[in-house]
């Protein structure tokens, strides 16, 4: 493969790479030895402007952009696989009052121990980000509806425990509202309305008096648990799952 | 043995869907469009998974036209109408048209112009519908004189079928669904979940139907298609099965569904 590439343009010298190296640096990126193995380096530069450019700096969470990429595959998979998946909207409560009492860089503090909270609460497979401001998300795929509260309440409960250190002795602590939407599993939703039925859960949280989880409720399903017994010839479903 | 050319004929429009995605559907309608066409029908695929497509994958066709396209007064309908290699044409709604998935009333009128203009110039229009059943789905369901559903024995697809074929009862008052059973591992087990899914929807579904002479609702079987590893290895070539491995079971089994649909 590589005698096909033209030999000009491994020529890295001849690439300005400044600028993203600067990137790479600042974030603490660290590259393979440059002149032992050029085109490992050079493919090393790239994972790493691609990591940068799907992280928040200040969480090093996912960034919107990841989530919003996440979260179109996640609706295809959800439609043909049937599996349920939940997406999370969670919004650090009062947040502006801990800007405005301690400054802005206390706010950075309680971003940064939000997003590590939350990461403590997921499996790997599921995707956190820094949605904007103080507003995160999160997926969830292959995640029953029977436990989607106790999810949201988990969450909810861990990020209200933990003590933040602001500086100079002090320490607060903040709760988070939380919104959540099911992807139902017979409409091909898209990406866009999935995140609106969250946030409107999320709403809702807010406007019943935050430091609480909302979620939808899901759709009541089409199929009862007699019509499937009948349908395989048991008496109950549970023993086909 | 078609030569339905009459002035005026209209296609008869099929739609074929499945609930559960995965269980055979574009494979199936590909493959029953080339054999219908052998019949001498004049027959059109309507790719009507409008916000994600992949009737473009199975054929391997690389259209530069797309409904999408007609949809937004960027081309002809004409244009988007493609010769597809089995003989038959077919007309693709393009890749991630996201917007789709909602049913707006724009999308809604599109749709039904659409097939009112294709409707004279075929002898049989199929809806290949999307996966699950989402409001686009329902629709171009609705704009269907006959509808199909394709299951496997799996029982999340029976289950999904049965939803299916459920909600198309009670509320678009089909009395008439078709049903081919893919993926069969015993010769009659089509048969068998046909009974089934009939057992459970004259128990279930009927009584709940408006009364009157048509509370009962038929599921016809159409056929069954065995599994035949010569699927998989069509679908892996981006090639139509009856052309490319027209003598392995489940070519012959498409072939005699079609065969029956063109006697009908």
């Amino acid at each position: 493969m590589h005698d096909k590439i033209d030999p000009t343009f491994s020529d890295h010298a001849a690439l300005s790479l400044d600028g993203a190296l600067q990137l790479l640096q600042q974030s603490g990126h660290e590259l393979p030895d440059r002149s032992s193995a050029p085109d490992a380096w050079l493919q090393a530069v790239i994972d790493g402007l691609c990591e940068l450019s799907s992280r928040d700096p200040l969480t090093g969470l996912a960034n919107r952009r990841h989530f919003e990429l996440t979260l179109a595959s996640e609706v295809d998979r959800v439609a043909r696989a049937g599996e349920p998946a939940l997406v999370l909207m969670i919004d650090i409560d009062h947040f502006k009052r801990v800007n405005d009492a301690h400054g802005h860089q206390a706010g950075d503090l309680v971003l940064r121990a939000v997003g590590v909270a939350l990461s403590e609460c997921i499996r790997p497979m599921d995707t956190v980000a820094r949605f904007g401001g103080e507003e995160f998300a999160m997926i969830l795929p292959n995640c029953a509806p029977s436990y989607g509260q106790t999810v949201a309440e988990r969450i909810r409960t861990h990020v209200a425990a933990r003590g933040i250190p602001i500086g100079g002795g002090h320490e607060v602590t903040v709760t988070v509202s939380i919104g959540g939407a099911f992807a139902p599993q017979w409409v091909r939703s898209s990406a866009l309305l999935w995140v609106e039925r969250a946030d409107q859960q999320l709403y809702r949280a807010k406007s019943e008096g935050r430091n609480r989880a909302c979620l939808e409720q899901p759709m009541v399903s089409l199929v009862s648990a007699e019509e499937k017994g009948l349908l395989f010839g048991t008496s109950t479903f549970a023993e086909l799952e | 043995m078609a030569a339905i050319d009459k002035s005026g004929a209209k296609a008869k429009i099929l739609a074929v869907t499945s609930g559960k995605g995965g269980v055979g559907k574009t494979f199936f309608s590909a493959n029953l469009a080339a054999a219908l066409a052998r019949h001498g029908e004049r027959v059109l695929v309507l790719d009507a998974d409008l916000g994600l497509a992949n009737l473009d994958v199975v054929l391997n066709l690389h259209p530069k036209i797309t409904l999408h396209d007609v949809f937004t007064g960027k081309a002809m309908l004409e244009e988007a109408i493609l010769p597809a290699p089995g003989g038959f044409s077919v007309l693709l709604a393009g890749s991630g048209l996201v917007e789709y998935s909602r049913l707006t009333p724009q999308v809604r009128e599109q749709l039904v112009e659409i097939i009112d203009r294709l409707a004279p110039r075929f002898d049989r229009i199929l809806l290949d519908t999307g996966a699950g059943i989402s409001d686009v789905v329902l629709h171009a369901i609705s704009l269907a004189d006959d509808v199909l559903v394709i299951a496997t024995p799996e029982p999340t697809s029976m289950t999904d079928a049965y939803a299916t074929i459920k909600l198309l009862a009670t509320q678009q008052g089909r009395r008439t669904i078709r049903i081919v059973v893919n993926q069969v591992s015993v010769a009659g087990e089509g048969r068998t979940i046909r009974n089934q899914l009939q057992l459970v929807v004259d128990r279930f579904v009927c009584p709940h139907l408006n009364a009157g002479n048509s509370a009962a609702v038929s599921l016809d079987l159409q056929g069954e298609i065995p599994t035949d590893p010569a699927v998989r290895e069509a679908v892996q070539r981006r090639a139509l099965l009856l052309d490319k491995l027209p003598g392995s079971p489940a070519a012959r089994a498409v072939v005699s569904i079609a065969g029956r649909m063109a006697a009908a």
